[in-house]
């Protein structure tokens, strides 16, 4: 190769950058930072189990199974009948004042939400109400896309395998019955709620249907599914919504209602309680349980203990893992630094 | 332009294609076709002097670039994987955005492709457009693009030769044209080229020419004339493209060869594709992962399988097909194997061969601009040719170096010589040499040593030695002036003062005026024969300081030969500049300089006072200045015999093809006639010149040679010499050579042969007919050589130093330190080379030193037997266990072959595997490169071949790594090489540090890749185990491609372009670090930080799963946490490894661009990217507390192992790495102690210095010579040095 007339200096610039010279810093670990270090994690860490597990030791949590298997449960008449209505009722008691505000959510374990066809199965578009996927669902809420050639609305497997049995709590005060209400609103994702899930802006809402039908399963169409509130339908009913949010893991629970008002505002005071439920949701077809939970939350959410005991294992770790490195540097150091 | 038949086009394609495949060209001038279209020209076959070496074009840049991209077999496997999601059954993502990791990597490698090939057109075009001459009616001023085949070009002093040219004519009056040929290949020096002598303008002749070839050397033309005469012509007469013109006004050259046939071009094969060993191993780790990725995915499909299968019915959440019909629960298994592939595939980290290509065009370009690696003499950096294996140098555990130009300086110091059986010394030159050379401790042991009483005394009378005294103080003054004046002023050639300058030897000057004065104008005596054949016998050309170039520029002396002595004082105080005036404040500093000198004590006081014995005849020469020679020699043996007749007084004035003009010491000027000049070559080893002396007007034979070559022609004694000891001179100078080689000089013998005209005459006639000869002609002018040397008459010998480059005792032992073998090879005779060999330090006084130099393969054999079993007895031996010897090796060529034979092949290499060096003598370049290739294939190590010279190009291709050194004979080692420095001592900082860090960088980060990659996977495959193995992804399709492509990549890029693990001061006091850093990527290593991964993944899961477990978590709201955590995680990983903070600026960058942009993302997207929808979800993550307690817990518990494995060593138990690293935090004052304390525990080697003195005398008959070891090596264990070593550390921890 031919080089031009060589340049008189072709001498490498000398800076920390080209002669790699950049400051270095890295923690250096001696004894004298680690062990303190790990004394003063440690702790912090301790704290925090501490703190979260004193917290998660407040929550109180009451679980039912209505799923019905046993013979002995009132909802076994229920359990094998698919489809049909069917009423049954749990009875159960509260020892202490179950502080409130309670939440009362309905659970599903062995369900696999996150199956990964079925969670793909959904039309966003259609659900922020643009009326043109109304017409023309997404293809991938297929095979809930069309139905006898009509397009289903809200498509897919996700909305169409939706949850729905439905819950009444009664409290027994002198054998009668008192009913606890329940409160259905807020109970989604405020930004579901407000942004990400329209209905189309046509009034009445159910001329926005016209040409639809509704999921297979359903008993009825989306724009009827509060007959109580006629502002809770379409795709912003709340149970919708909370559905729709397809849970991470088979076990999961559902937030159904919470109980905080009236006379329950503070919690469910200490008796005895009925829960009228309307079993329609099958789920011994893939040996499913179905519960009902009460639960009152704090600033970490529901009762789990995990978290804390995990703080407070590590956090001993880390003391211990001092104290012997302490003894392994008073056994090996001390006497060579004299 | 009229209308051809595409049937004629295709003819004419045709017919180019023949003309251009012919064996012979006929190639005619352009001239008299000027104006015609183009079909009519008749050299149109040719191509033009355009060139072109990009590799695309602008329209076909994205096809050929994909092609090309797609011999990649990774990047087929992912556009495979891409593909595969459209198949519906199978898919796992959208299909569309599967497609965007692998657009994004193979348009980021189209980038570097593309900006690469820009730079190779803008380099083109810059050559396409220099200007240059072509004749068109007159001499016009044209672009080099513009040059055809068969023009005139024009070219003038100082100009780059545009295309390969036949001279015509030239402006000089011996019509030759000087050119340097060094940013070519070749020499440095300057060639001559003879003009044929034609008429460029009424050219109208034919020039038939060979096929175009990259034969630098070779090029076989002739021109017939209208008349049918045809005259020859060769390399001689072909001026090469790239080469520049100096010393000739102008030149004009008939074009051959254009553009992309010349021979420069033909030779440039560009940067060069190696794969490094690193990237052997990481393949085989590729395939490891691909193993794992497919059991993974088997898992997989069996898990979906039998999930399936445990259904008692059909849920709800099961996606049914159109006709209300689910797949069999075996072929949804084996669907989902392939969607598994496709969630898994980042296993393979795709991004990983693009970032290897980025981290190491960043290594290079540190490597380049190193300043330590910068040479100001010759104004280059350390160049890399080959790109991609600069982790191959943290690898070396061979090295083979030539000797003479990488070892050596090859830069010529005439040290001594003996005329007619006597020795002269030149003590005093010895001295001026040891003065120039300062400070270097290594090369003052050896000059003081110099003067051996058991080799010189007999030489010496008893005046001289009474001088030994004031020698030694001279030089210790001349030391600390050095010094002085270096600080003062820096720009002076002291290079080259050091070759021209020599300070005759007193004695000599004595004997030689004595002579002259005896034989008056008959010129007789040998004394003044033995200086004529110096100033004669050669091809050193002189030219004017035309050149602008700094060449080697002496100065002509016209002061008469009494007055000729140039004092030691006069050299030592003598300062030049650049143009060799002598400077008005050197006078000034003279007297500056004095007094601290004399405040320095007695010795110097001495020191002054011998000086001012000399002061005298310190010469005035000012006047003299300005006419200064510059002497041209094609070796630089021979410019520094011409200069040390210069100092003589014999000065050699001018050379032309038929004369030479010498001024004798009385200032005289003779012009001999030359008649012949027979060239030197390999197999005469020698060369002789014919001059009719201009006084006698006989015909005088000046005959110059190896001893070997020269002693057995010896003839009739030297004529006029005083009868008594006349038969002893061969014997004597036979001695003196021996000395001169045991003392690693370089030796010539000189000779004189009277030829009687008829002899001369007749020898003349055969001489003729065999330069005229076509066939065999090389032979037959070798064979009328060998005719005329015969009986010589022995005039004398000289001793050359090659001089050991700076530093390269240091270098050696460094490196050794390293661990690395050093193996010299070189042509030298084994006396020479052993001495070289002690002098830098390859061989040590108390190394066990096996001598191998046999005839017989049979003795070979069995020596190769006994000595095997001898160092292995050695080394078993109970007692010798802590010391055991160095072993060395010295092997001559002819043994050597016999060693390389496939029987003995094993044994040798057995032996010289326990050597720690080994010196191979008198090989030829194909026994070196042989040597290699051996080593390097049966032993299964990393080579790496250092040379400087066209002989070593062999070696330099078959090593790994070869390493040129830029230096005095010219850029064809540099051209083959995929390194190329300047200096043999650069290979230090090379190796120790560029090579460790290139290494230990990219290592680290290939492991990171891996782990990386591996770590963030695995969290899709525990969660499989969670969603009925369904192949579906927690976090978000587009966040998992941003944390591969963005939040994760550049941190290990830096990491691998910048990172330090231990300092370069540290590397450098530390050798042996270099050992230990070779180790860093290994099979283990490599399944450690997979098992880490595999740890990490777990921990980073299962945390937040137990955390979530039985909550009403959504899955994307499952998946930001854990996308988080691994973020942290992953990075805080790579931290734990690094040390330089431009890292935490990245990392803290990386961090911060995840927050933006997944906050941005989940912010903004509600629908754009349907299945999933993490609108909103790292908002309300980050305001709920869990999230972080979350994050810091999870991050700790991943991290825990880690950290442990990479610090607590350190604290308790001491690892080698880890103490370096605390020495890294020493202050520099502290470390520096610390790391001579280090080295006083490594042993004495440390501080042992070179000598000179009795080596092991390597003798012909015994062949093994083995010296028992002193018992000096203490080796305190490595126990007691750590302990040292930790101890001090502490101390300076915690004061």
């Amino acid at each position: 190769m031919v080089k031009e007339v060589k340049e008189l200096v072709n001498r490498p610039d000398n800076t920390a950058y080209t002669q790699q010279r950049l400051p270095a810093w890295q923690p250096m670990l001696s004894a004298g930072i680690v062990i303190p270090g790990f004394v003063s994690i440690g702790l912090v860490f301790i704290g925090i189990g501490v703190a979260l597990f004193v917290t998660s030791q407040s929550i109180q949590v009451l679980e039912i199974d209505y799923t019905g298997v046993e013979q002995s449960s009132p909802c076994f008449k229920c359990s094998d009948q698919t489809g049909k209505k069917c009423d049954c009722v749990m009875n159960f008691d509260i020892d202490s004042l179950f502080k409130g505000p309670v939440f009362f959510y309905y659970g599903l374990s062995n369900y696999f939400q996150n199956q990964r066809k079925y969670s793909v199965s959904i039309d966003y578009n259609q659900l922020t109400g643009d009326l043109d996927y109304f017409t023309n669902p997404d293809d991938a809420c297929f095979p809930f896309q069309n139905d006898r050639n009509k397009p289903i609305v809200p498509c897919g497997a996700i909305a169409n395998s939706m949850f729905n049995d439905t819950f009444q709590l009664f409290q027994l005060v002198n054998g009668q019955k008192k009913e606890v209400p329940l409160d259905g609103k807020g109970i989604a994702w405020w930004t579901d709620y407000n942004t990400k899930y329209r209905n189309p802006s046509v009034t009445p809402l159910r001329n926005a249907f016209n040409g639809t039908v509704k999921p297979p399963s359903w008993p009825q169409a989306a724009y009827e599914l509060d007959t109580e509130d006629t502002s809770n339908n379409g795709f912003i009913n709340q149970d919708f919504l909370v559905w729709m949010r397809t849970a991470a893991l088979p076990d999961f629970r559902k937030l159904y209602r919470r109980i905080t008002e009236g006379d329950y505002a503070s919690g469910l005071p200490a008796g005895n309680y009925s829960l009228e439920i309307v079993y329609n949701y099958p789920v011994l077809s893939f040996d499913g349980r179905k519960k009902v939970v009460f639960s009152n939350v704090s600033w970490m959410g529901g009762k789990n203990e995990f978290l804390g005991i995990a703080y407070l294992v590590i956090g001993s770790l880390c003391v211990l893992m001092s104290i012997v490195m302490l003894i392994v540097y008073a056994k090996f150091k001390f006497p060579e630094e004299d | 332009m009229t209308w051809t038949s595409p049937l004629e086009l295709v003819r004419d394609a045709l017919r180019g294609q023949r003309a251009r495949d012919k064996d012979l060209r006929s190639l005619v001038s352009n001239l008299p076709y000027e104006g015609l279209e183009k079909g009519k020209q008749p050299n149109r076959y040719f191509p033009g002097n355009a060139i072109k070496t990009t590799k695309y074009s602008l329209l076909l840049f994205i096809p050929v670039n994909l092609f090309e991209q797609f011999h990649r077999l990774a990047n087929i496997y992912f556009v495979g994987l891409a593909i595969l999601n459209f198949i519906p059954v199978v898919n796992a993502f959208q299909p569309e955005v599967a497609l965007i990791p692998i657009c994004v990597i193979m348009s980021l490698t189209a980038l570097k492709d593309a900006w690469e090939d820009f730079r190779r057109y803008q380099s083109d075009r810059k050559l396409n457009n220099m200007p240059c001459f072509i004749y068109k009616k007159q001499y016009m001023g044209r672009h080099w693009k513009d040059v055809q085949v068969g023009d005139f070009v024009k070219v003038f002093c100082n100009e780059i030769i545009p295309a390969d040219l036949l001279l015509l004519h030239t402006s000089d009056t011996n019509s030759v044209c000087l050119v340097e040929m060094s940013n070519l290949d070749g020499e440095t020096n300057l060639k001559q080229r003879r003009d044929p002598e034609f008429e460029p303008e009424s050219f109208n002749s034919i020039v038939v020419c060979e096929k175009p070839n990259n034969n630098l050397n070779h090029f076989k033309c002739f021109v017939e004339k209208p008349d049918k005469e045809k005259v020859g012509a060769g390399i001689e007469s072909l001026l090469l493209r790239g080469c520049t013109v100096r010393n000739t006004d102008h030149a004009v050259g008939f074009v051959v060869f254009a553009g992309h046939e010349t021979k420069s071009m033909l030779n440039n094969n560009g940067p060069r594709y190696k794969r490094s060993k690193l990237e052997r191993k990481l393949n085989i780790d590729v395939i490891f992962c691909v193993i794992l990725l497919f059991a993974m995915c088997l898992v997989g499909a069996v898990g979906h399988y039998s999930w399936l299968q445990a259904l008692p019915g059909v849920p709800p959440y099961l996606v049914p097909d159109s006709s209300g019909h689910l797949d069999s629960p075996s072929l949804s298994g084996f669907y989902m194997f392939f969607t598994m592939i496709i969630l898994l595939q980042v296993l393979i980290p795709i991004s990983l061969y693009l970032s290897i290509e980025l981290v190491k065009i960043g290594q290079i370009f540190f490597i380049n601009n190193d300043v330590d690696m910068y040479d100001p003499d010759t104004n280059s950096r350390v160049q890399c040719k080959s790109l991609n294996i600069t982790e191959d140098l943290g690898q070396i555990e061979y090295i083979f170096s030539d000797k003479t130009g990488t070892l050596t300086e090859n830069k010529m110091v005439y040290r001594r010589c003996s005329v007619m059986g006597t020795e002269y010394p030149h003590k005093d030159n010895a001295i001026r040499l040891a003065v120039l050379e300062g400070e270097e401790t290594e090369e003052d042991v050896i000059f003081d040593q110099k003067p051996q009483p058991t080799k010189t005394t007999r030489s010496l009378d008893g005046s001289l030695e009474g001088n030994n005294f004031v020698d030694t103080r001279q030089h210790h003054r001349g030391r600390r002036r050095r010094k002085l004046s270096r600080s003062a002023s820096t720009d002076v050639a002291f290079s080259s003062e050091l070759e021209t300058e020599v300070v005759p030897d007193r004695m000599l000057l004595q004997q030689l005026s004595r002579a002259q004065s005896s034989s008056g104008s008959g010129m007789i005596d040998p004394y003044l024969d033995f200086f004529l054949a110096l100033t004669i016998c050669n091809t050193v050309v002189v030219s004017m300081a035309t050149a602008q170039r700094q060449r080697v520029i002496s100065h002509w002396l016209p002061s008469p030969s009494g007055s000729k002595i140039c004092s030691i004082c006069t050299s030592c105080y003598r300062k030049r500049n650049r143009n060799g005036t002598i400077a008005e404040d050197s006078v000034i500093e003279e007297d500056h300089i004095k007094t601290p000198v004399k405040g320095m004590g007695s010795e110097d006081m001495d020191g002054l006072q011998t000086c001012s014995l000399h002061a005298p005849s310190l010469p005035v020469k000012p006047a003299a200045a300005s006419d200064n020679l510059s002497y041209e020699a094609e070796s630089p043996d021979e410019a520094a015999l011409v200069h040390a007749a210069k100092a003589y007084g014999f000065i050699l004035l001018a050379r032309t093809p038929d004369s030479v003009t010498v001024r004798l010491p009385s200032g005289k000027e003779l012009v001999f006639e030359l008649l012949a000049t027979l060239t030197f070559d390999s197999t005469r080893k020698r060369m002789s010149v014919l001059v009719r002396h201009p006084i006698t007007k006989e015909y005088v034979l000046y005959t110059k040679g190896a001893d070997y070559a020269i002693m057995e022609l010896l003839g009739t004694p030297y004529a006029g010499m005083c009868s008594g000891n006349q038969k002893n001179i061969a014997a004597d100078t036979q001695h003196h050579l021996d000395c001169y080689a045991k003392e690693g000089l370089r030796t010539l013998c000189f000779t004189k042969k009277v030829v009687s005209e008829k002899l001369y005459e007749s020898w003349s006639v055969n001489r003729q007919r065999a330069l005229a000869a076509i066939e065999n002609r090389e032979e037959l002018v070798m064979d009328s050589a060998v005719e005329l040397e015969t009986n010589l008459s022995l005039l004398g010998a000289t001793g050359i130093e090659d001089r050991l480059q700076e530093s390269v005792p240091d270098t050696i032992v460094a490196l050794r330190e390293a661990g690395i073998q050093v193996w010299v090879l070189t042509g030298d005779k084994t006396e020479t080379a052993v001495n070289i060999g002690y002098a830098c330090r390859l061989l040590e006084e108390e190394d066990l030193v096996i001598n191998m130099n046999l005839v017989f393969q049979l003795l070979c054999t069995s020596l190769l037997d006994c000595t095997l079993e001898e160092v292995r007895r050695y080394s078993a031996d109970p007692r010798n266990v802590d010391t055991t010897p160095d072993i060395s090796l010295v092997i001559d060529g002819r043994t050597l072959t016999m060693a390389l034979e496939s029987d003995l092949r094993d044994r040798f290499l057995e032996l010289a595997k326990c050597c720690r060096s080994v010196l191979c003598c008198r090989v030829t370049p194909l026994q070196k490169s042989r040597v290699v290739k051996v080593v390097r294939e049966k032993l299964k190590v990393m080579t790496l071949a250092v040379g400087d010279g066209a002989n070593d190009v062999n070696m330099i291709q078959a090593a790994d790594v070869g390493v040129g050194i830029s230096g005095q004979e010219g850029m064809q080692a540099v051209m083959a090489s995929d390194f190329s420095i300047s200096h043999f001592k650069h290979l230090r900082k090379l190796l120790l540090v560029h090579g460790h860090w290139c290494y230990t960088r990219l290592a680290n980060m290939i492991i990171y890749f891996f782990y990386k990659n591996v770590a963030y996977v695995n969290l899709l495959f525990w969660y499989q185990f969670f969603c009925g193995f369904s192949g579906t992804a927690m976090i978000d399709y587009w966040l998992m491609i941003f944390f591969n492509l963005f939040f994760t990549s550049l941190p290990p890029i830096m990491f691998g372009i910048m990172d330090k693990d231990v300092s370069a001061e540290v590397l450098l006091g530390v050798p042996e670090l270099y050992r230990t850093g070779q180790g860093e990527y290994k099979f283990s290593t490599f399944w450690v930080s997979m098992l880490d991964a595999f740890y990490q993944s777990l921990v980073c899961f299962f945390i937040p799963y137990l955390a979530y477990k039985d909550s009403d978590i959504d899955v994307f709201t499952f998946g930001t946490p854990l996308n988080t955590i691994s973020l942290f995680t992953i990075l805080l990983h790579l931290s734990i490894e690094i040390k330089t903070w431009v890292h935490w600026v990245v990392m803290l960058g990386s961090v911060a661009m995840y927050f933006i942009v997944t906050l941005a993302y989940s912010g903004i997207c509600i629908t754009c990217n349907p299945p999933s929808n993490p609108y909103w979800i790292l908002q309300s993550q980050m305001a709920d507390p869990m999230f972080y307690l979350l994050c810091i817990i999870t991050t700790v518990v991943a991290l825990l192992p880690r950290y442990r494995h990479c610090y607590s060593p350190c604290g308790a138990w001491g690892n080698f790495m880890c103490l370096s690293r605390q020495l890294d935090r020493m202050d520099p004052c502290a470390r520096e102690q610390w790391i001579k304390e280090w080295r006083s525990f490594r042993g004495s080697r440390g501080v042992k210095c070179s000598r000179f003195s009795t080596p092991s005398s390597p003798n012909l008959e015994s062949p093994v010579d083995i010296y028992p070891q002193s018992p000096t090596v203490s080796d305190m264990g490595d126990e007691f040095t750590l302990n040292v070593l930790t101890d001090s550390c502490e101390r300076t921890l915690h004061t």
